[in-house]
């Protein structure tokens, strides 16, 4: 196939199920009809799972402290302070 | 513990022992034999006890077997079973204690009970402190109107759960009254907001009240009720543990720090309007 802007010679390359050809010479890509689609929704589902926002908090009151940050005292040295949890 | 109050609630056990202290705070808490007895603190209001004492909830809230008097303090005997201890610490009984709460709080209020005694324990906490310290400071914010007239328990914690002949029951019920039933939930609720309990741990215990039925929250949003009594239960455990570690002259551990942490963050964030 020829490059219809410079008539140079055109080479198909697939990446991941996209049908490509470039032009060897002045780098020009052409697209099957439906490519550009396929590719703008690939785009979407990358960005998506790049950019997605975290996964919101445990939810508790705006004042808390200890598990928003990732943090907790919960874990490993609980048994210094456990008997304030079963005493008045 | 005044001298011979403990010999003297010994003799009143009728039991040969062997005797284990269990308490000594305000209250005295002595296992003898198979009972258990607890000398109340002198200054309680004897009918408001009383009343307290004489509310029966089979299955539900431990009955006591009966009461004396030794001086002036009020002596209640109760029938030994098996409390739940730090060593249950690899499974605490969450979701037992939820659903109990969830019982209770459907129960009617028996006639002549006072209000339930959260409130002025949160009074108390605060008082033994200095007008500066954290815990004093944001206790002036706290808003501790009661929003509901149910049936509370007032002081609810996991050393509140005893295993008698297999089932799980409530005890200690000298802060029982009517009250907003929220306020049982709020020291567990005090202790996830400041990381000391799990995600987990409080879903579990949250989860089982819902589950059960328990009408104090709202499922779908229960930090909506929760906030308020939350804050002050913050505030009196941080208060609490301000006034230990200062009588035993040590630092604060990691828990009371997490606390007093979450007071700073109380007075800095108005409550939710």
């Amino acid at each position: 196939m020829q490059c219809p802007k410079c008539r140079g010679n055109m080479r198909t390359f697939d990446r991941n199920g996209v049908h490509i050809e470039q032009c060897d010479g002045c780098r020009g890509i052409f697209l099957d009809y439906g490519e550009l689609e396929t590719l703008s929704r690939m785009e979407n589902q990358w960005a998506q799972q790049t950019y997605a926002a975290p996964p919101p908090p445990a939810p508790g009151p705006a004042w808390g402290g200890g598990h928003h940050g990732g943090h907790g005292y919960h874990h490993g040295h609980r048994k210094s302070w456990v008997n304030a949890l079963f005493s008045s | 513990m005044p001298p011979e109050l403990l010999p003297r609630l010994v003799r009143l056990s009728g039991r040969e022992g062997p005797v284990t202290v269990l308490k000594d705070t305000r209250v005295l808490v002595v296992r003898v034999g198979d009972v258990v007895l607890k000398a109340h603190p002198a200054d309680t209001d004897e009918a408001e006890l009383k009343a307290r004492l004489e509310v029966r909830l089979p299955g539900l809230l431990l009955a006591p077997l009966g009461t004396d008097r030794i001086d002036d303090r009020i002596v209640s005997i109760w029938p030994a079973g098996e409390p739940v201890t730090p060593d249950d610490l690899e499974k605490p009984p969450w979701e037992e204690g939820g659903r109990l709460l969830a019982r209770l709080h459907a129960q009617p209020v028996p006639a002549g009970l006072p209000p339930m005694g959260g409130p002025a324990r949160v009074a108390r906490a605060v008082a033994r402190l200095e007008p500066d310290d954290l815990p004093r400071r944001a206790y002036e914010t706290l808003d501790l109107r009661q929003r509901g007239h149910g049936l509370t328990h007032g002081d609810w914690h996991l050393g509140q759960l005893l295993r008698l002949d297999g089932a799980w029951l409530l005890i200690d019920p000298d802060d029982l009254g009517y009250g907003d039933p929220v306020w049982d939930l709020a020291r567990p609720a005090a202790w996830y907001a400041s990381g000391l309990v799990s995600p987990r741990e409080w879903d579990r215990f949250l989860g089982a009240y819902l589950e059960a039925g328990g009408t104090a929250v709202s499922a779908g949003d229960p930090w909506r009720e929760l906030d308020g009594p939350a804050r002050a239960l913050t505030v009196q455990l941080a208060a609490t543990a301000l006034t230990t570690a200062r009588r035993d002259d040590t630092a604060l551990d990691e828990a009371a720090g997490a606390l007093i942490s979450s007071c700073e963050r109380i007075l800095a964030t108005p409550p939710p309007s």
